[in-house]
């Protein structure tokens, strides 16, 4: 086994373990908040990258605008969604929240089959970030290398503004105690539905940046979903830091796998997942809701 | 906060008629409507219904939700395909044997993930499940994308030939009958009682000194081989077992089926199954895109229909005689 | 009238679908303290929630500083300078002391500034890098008040300040409220300690049952100290 190609899958590991992050970020944000699982989460990554394919495809939209007019696009379907569907089922049983979620993602993807088939549709790399370079140990793309650097910088970008900023003590104030935060003065209805548009932009914009890798496919969503919540699961609902590290770490492990015994690598993931549960079941991370 | 559970109360004179009533109805329904509907697609439906049914145990019986019950379906129906095309098990052993996989299955997958609840359980339930997809996909017998196909259905204990689509569909029927009455009979008894009191309020069961994981853990043991039973059985009906049978989508469909139907009433799978399984094969013939349909269906339960068909049903007619009963008595 | 920070008129509440308040008048006026009296589990802390918009239902009429409030959410009666310390304090446990304390948004002028408050609770100061679960029940109280004192509310809703604390704290809780009236701060209080409540209000309401059944005035406490002792359940 080569070290090229040992190094050429780390790099993918690294990149999956990024995407893995960022929406299990979004996950976390909206379940400390609601305390419920956005299973549609999946759907507006796949939104996000068809969004940018289709700013290519109709309007002749690039790369660098995409990538930040796609994730407003997710952000205003999810805030939508948010506003008129989804806060009915927050007095309830939080487990209707997670079928709710299902029900729409199933909607979503389902369109979108319909309309596009489930062949992917191909995305061009952006101009000025084609090619790569040789660093002896392996070949480094420069668009993966942006990728990872880009995606590093927006996890602990999110971490920051939650942990560091007075929006983001507002945000983790309200998980703990939405009733008195609004007692305060603080329109926090409001703050979940930023928080909620946050969060699946940022499933958004990792759909954007997957987009030259992996096809722009429908089913792209339900394929990262499964993963993600097994990410969710090894690393507890708890922290968000938590939430960034699992997946990092899982995605890299993954990536390792596919090196040495490529049949078993879907696997490993679930298998940790096993592990963990049997032994620490709040998760790695996690505190008991 | 607990699952809305449509209206069933387990001793009462009134809805116990109606109940007999609605079986002797299912009853005669069950016998005659092979003369009437093509009764393969029955036998798929009641296959599906059985199924439905043995999820209820778990979501409406114990209150938990389960991402991955298809892993029993289809565990099932591949060792019963299995059993009875390459190793010449009759029909009876060979449901057993399926059967007896899904058991298998379901006291592994239960031991991990009945430590959890709620959220964390159903997403459990989801890995567990794709690792059996992913066992499916792999091991050499399952033949992965294509399947184990022309299943043999045999003879029922040497004596009828089941080739005959009449005598299956009746000893399907039979069969899923006889599921259907077990699971009536376990949602009844004290152990059912004691499953209903936890799903409400588990912390007070624990307090009072009941073993409560392995209350838990037993009702996943047996809804898992019911669910192995109605694979089975689905597997010979239809002399196949494939890949779908094991999928995500599935155990999506049994819970729309349950959900649709009134989770916690006993004939709300029943129900939502037929309609499910009739709506799938009547939308499939007119190109409507089935998933779009289902989600929105889904959606539209959840925001305004959460007890189900039948659920709903009962609740008004309980409101309806509490009603009439208040006022006679003043 | 225009100089009453608080005019409740036949205010009913409920908590999903149990009726209880039954009917409750109150009234307080610009720069009292008035407290809410009665055993327990009679509906004071209910009034609070009812007044701050966090209960479920409720009908009536609630005006505060003149406006009806009736149909507004939390966060809109806050602003109008209103400020809740409820009866579980609400210290953030994920945030340190000073997050707490600086958390509630700046809503009117004329708040108590940080030095004032430091003087005031020298020990928010000495603990501010300590995570909100590590404070005493003490510290918590005072934190809770602190917090709402930085708002610029003018009108204070505090739930059993003194709960569960020990005397030389009730002191101190004592001690601060003195400092509160001398700002012109409104309040209304729930508190089951009569003794403090007698020494530090001007009146009191006693509620019995989701109803308000009798108003007590500072001056006519020693002649109906029976009648109290027999609402207190002493």
């Amino acid at each position: 086994m080569s070290a090229m190609a040992l190094f050429g899958q780390l790099l993918l590991g690294l990149i999956n373990g990024s995407f893995y992050a960022m929406l299990s970020l979004g996950l976390a944000i909206v379940f400390g908040l609601l305390g419920i699982v956005n299973a549609a989460q999946g759907a507006f990554y796949m939104l996000g990258a068809f969004f940018a394919w289709m700013l290519g495809q109709y309007i002749g939209i690039g790369y660098w605008p995409s990538l930040v007019l796609a994730p407003i696009g997710v952000a205003i379907v999810g805030v939508i969604m948010e506003r008129t569907i989804i806060k009915r089922v927050y007095n309830l049983d939080h487990l209707y929240g997670l079928l709710l979620t299902l029900g729409l993602f199933q909607v979503i993807q389902g369109l979108f089959v319909y309309w596009y088939g489930t062949s992917g549709q191909p995305y061009d790399n952006p101009p000025g970030l084609t090619g790569g370079h040789n660093l002896g140990f392996m070949f480094l793309p420069n668009y993966r290398a942006w990728v990872v650097v880009v995606s590093i910088v927006l996890c602990f970008g999110t971490w920051y503004a939650i942990e560091k900023t007075r929006l983001g003590a507002y945000l983790r104030a309200a998980t703990e105690n939405p009733t008195l935060v609004r007692a305060f003065g603080i329109n926090v209805p409001l703050l979940v539905t930023l928080a909620f548009g946050g969060g699946v932009a940022l499933a958004g914009i990792a759909g954007v940046l997957a987009a030259p890798i992996y096809q722009v496919n429908p089913l792209m969503g339900g394929n990262i979903l499964v993963p993600v919540f097994a990410v969710v699961v090894i690393g507890g609902f708890g922290s968000i830091l938590g939430a960034i590290v699992t997946g990092l770490v899982l995605g890299v492990l993954e990536g390792f796998s596919k090196v040495f015994y490529p049949e078993a690598s879907n696997m490993v993931i679930f298998a940790i997942m096993i592990v963990v549960l049997l032994v620490k079941p709040q998760g790695l991370f996690g505190r008991e809701r | 906060m607990a699952l809305d559970i449509g209206g069933l109360s387990a001793s009462d004179s009134r809805s116990g008629n109606l109940e007999w009533l609605a079986m002797a109805i299912g009853v005669v329904i069950l016998i005659g409507a092979p003369f009437v509907v093509y009764p393969v697609f029955l036998m798929e439906l009641l296959c599906m219904a059985l199924f439905a049914c043995s999820f209820n145990l778990l979501i409406g019986g114990g209150g938990l939700l389960s991402f991955g019950h298809a892993a029993f379906f289809g565990g099932g129906a591949y060792i019963a395909a299995e059993t009875a095309k390459e190793f010449g098990f009759p029909f009876e052993l060979a449901l057993l044997a399926g059967v007896a996989a899904a058991t298998f299955l379901g006291v592994i997958a239960g031991v991990i993930a009945i430590r959890r609840s709620g959220l964390i359980f159903a997403m459990v339930t989801l890995a567990l499940a794709e690792a059996v997809y992913f066992l499916a996909l792999r091991l050499p017998f399952t033949h992965s994308e294509d399947g184990i196909q022309a299943v043999p259905r045999g003879w029922l204990l040497g004596m009828l030939d089941l080739k005959n689509n009449m005598a299956m569909y009746y000893v399907t029927a039979a069969i899923f009958f006889l599921g259907y009455l077990l699971v009536r009979r376990v949602w009844k008894s004290p152990f059912g009682q004691v499953l209903r009191a936890i799903k409400d309020n588990e912390r007070r069961m624990i307090s009072l000194g009941f073993p409560v994981d392995r209350y838990k853990l037993i009702n996943f043991v047996l809804s898992a081989a019911l669910a192995g039973l109605a694979g089975s059985l689905k597997s010979i009906d239809l002399g196949l077992a494939t890949l779908t049978d094991v999928d995500f989508p599935t155990s999506v469909a049994v819970l729309l089926m349950v959900l649709l139907g009134g989770m916690g009433t006993l004939m709300g799978p029943v129900v939502g199954a037929i309609i499910t399984v009739s709506m799938d094969e009547y939308l499939a013939g007119i190109g409507v895109p089935v998933p779009v349909v289902i989600g929105i269906i889904f959606v539209f339960i959840i925001l305004v229909f959460r007890r189900g068909i039948v659920g709903e049903f009962l609740y008004y007619t309980n409101r309806l005689y509490t009603n009439r009963t208040r006022i006679k008595s003043g | 009238m225009s100089d009453q920070v608080l005019d409740i008129a036949g205010l009913n509440g409920w908590y999903g679908e149990s009726h209880v308040l039954h009917g409750i008048d109150l009234k307080v006026g610009q720069g009292e303290v008035v407290t809410l009296i009665g055993r327990n589990g009679v509906g004071k802390t209910t009034t609070l929630r009812a007044i701050m918009g966090i209960l479920s239902k409720r009908e009536g009429v609630v005006k505060v500083f003149g406006t009806e409030t009736i149909r507004m959410p939390p966060e809109r009666v806050a602003r109008l300078g209103v400020g809740y310390v409820p009866e579980e304090r609400g210290i953030f446990a994920s945030l340190t002391v000073t997050e707490n304390l600086m958390l509630p948004p700046v809503l009117a002028p004329g708040g108590t500034t940080l030095d004032e408050i430091y003087r005031l609770f020298p020990n928010l100061l000495e603990r501010a890098r300590s995570q909100g679960s590590k404070l005493s029940g003490g510290e918590q109280q005072m934190l809770a008040i602190a917090r709402i004192l930085r708002t610029g509310a003018r009108f204070i809703l505090l739930d059993e300040p003194t709960e569960g604390l020990a005397p030389v704290i009730v002191q101190q809780i004592g001690v601060v409220l003195e400092a509160i009236k001398s700002k012109g701060l409104t309040v209304l209080m729930v508190e089951q300690n009569f003794r403090f409540a007698a020494n530090v209000a001007d009146r009191h309401y006693v509620m019995e049952s989701g109803k308000i059944v009798d108003m007590i005035t500072k001056s006519e406490i020693a002649g109906k100290m029976e009648r109290l002792e027999e609402y207190l359940g002493v």
